[in-house]
């Protein structure tokens, strides 16, 4: 079927979703500061929006990574 | 309560779909007369089209909303109402001339700032199988960022007869019936315009078409979908649902590397054959799209591409329904 690439893509995009949902909400979210007074909770949200921006940007590199791999030979074309 | 709103979920869908069924003819005729039309490249001869269908969407979704919001008030229904009009708005002032690359996106992150202000959200972003996390400042980030991405992305793929509001009805059911899944019966109530006035419209968009959504109809479809996403917390799903049109947009900016206008574009990444179907350019600064790869085994036609289009969409509904499923096991 023409487009089989297309769902393997798909799939293989829903299954990091929801890895990636994963990691967030079991390592990511407990992680807790202390010891910086008032400012620990700015510091607290401060690193974790750090953090899953760099997951996002991780998703994007493995996504285009996987795109060329599945696509190559249409990319090629 | 249930047999009520089952009533009021069936009279808001009907006057949905008839609003938009209704209205778009007239809306048609009217554009034609005052010459408000665009061609159509992909049609033999490339026949002239009226555009925006934007008018007809907006008035289906305010009239089905507006009469759900008198049963039963909400300031989620508001937000609703609010975000997508802006949204419609800034559709219409694209439609009327041709703006830069970064207009839409930060205007359409403009258009969030009355869900913020309604308090029409729960700052928790909930994952399938390992629960929710509570992020109340970056929520509103999120919330900014939402309605541009579903308002773009459902606008990137407005390319073909038929494809936008095509692949809106399926996402919006899917959504609709994923809300009703995660027992958010009052957003599923509230969703249900959304996949109606996409069916309705979608009765005049496919090919052949009779009339072209524009960045109005586009707009205001993708937005809507973005409100929903956020005042049913259901962010994740909504994604999943999307995804055939994520990876469009995602192929497209990997491509070209910068946030453009398709217009803008130096190379149209399909050309046609002789016999006027379409087929993958070859040309290296063509951007890689998602109707590209398709073509990647050889030419098809118009209606062939949108059937593939929906097909994908399908799958993606599926797969958004499962995740629905997946929110209420926790491992």
């Amino acid at each position: 079927m023409n487009g089989i690439p297309l769902f393997t893509y798909i799939f293989i995009m829903w299954i990091l979703l929801i890895v990636g949902g994963g990691l967030l909400v079991t390592i990511i979210a407990p992680i807790s500061i202390t010891g910086f007074g008032t400012i620990n909770h700015l510091l607290d949200s401060s690193i974790k929006a750090l953090i899953a921006i760099l997951l996002v940007v991780v998703w994007i590199f493995i996504m285009s990574k996987i795109k060329n791999w599945i696509f190559q030979k249409q990319i090629s074309h | 309560m249930m047999l009520d709103k089952t009533i009021v979920g069936i009279i808001i869908s009907a006057i949905a779909f008839v609003t938009v069924y209704a209205l778009t003819p007239l809306l048609i005729k009217s554009l034609t007369k005052r010459n408000l039309v665009v061609k159509d490249y992909n049609r033999v001869g490339g026949a002239m089209l009226p555009r925006p269908g934007g008018p007809s969407i907006l008035a289906g979704i305010l009239a089905s909303e507006l009469t759900l919001y008198a049963f039963f008030p909400s300031v989620e229904i508001l937000a609703i109402m609010i975000t997508t009009s802006i949204a419609f708005l800034v559709g219409l002032a694209d439609d009327r001339k041709v703006l830069g690359g970064w207009f839409k996106p930060l205007a359409l992150a403009g258009c969030a700032i009355p869900i913020i202000l309604l308090g029409a959200y729960v700052p928790h972003l909930g994952f399938p199988l390992f629960g929710s996390v509570n992020i109340p400042e970056l929520y509103l980030v999120l919330i900014i960022f939402i309605i541009p991405i579903t308002g773009n992305t459902i606008n990137s793929i407005d390319v073909l007869n038929g494809v936008a509001s095509g692949f809106m009805t399926i996402a919006s059911f899917a959504l609709t019936i994923s809300l009703f899944i995660v027992h958010n019966y009052d957003i599923a109530l509230a969703s249900l315009p959304l996949g109606f006035v996409s069916l309705a419209f979608y009765k005049y968009h496919k090919f052949p078409s009779k009339i072209f959504p524009g960045d109005s109809g586009a707009l205001t479809l993708g937005s809507m979908y973005g409100v929903i996403t956020v005042v049913g917390h259901v962010e994740i799903i909504a994604a999943i649902a999307l995804l055939p049109a994520v990876i469009n947009s995602f192929l497209f900016l990997s491509s070209v590397k910068r946030v453009i206008e398709h217009r803008q574009i130096k190379a149209n990444p399909v050309v046609h054959t002789e016999d006027f179907k379409l087929m993958a350019s070859t040309e290296k600064e063509a951007p890689i799209t998602l109707v590209r790869l398709i073509l990647a085994h050889g030419p098809m036609t118009e209606k062939e591409i949108g059937f593939t289009i929906f097909r994908l969409a399908l799958f993606s509904a599926a797969l958004a329904i499962i995740t629905s499923f997946m929110m209420g096991i926790k491992i």
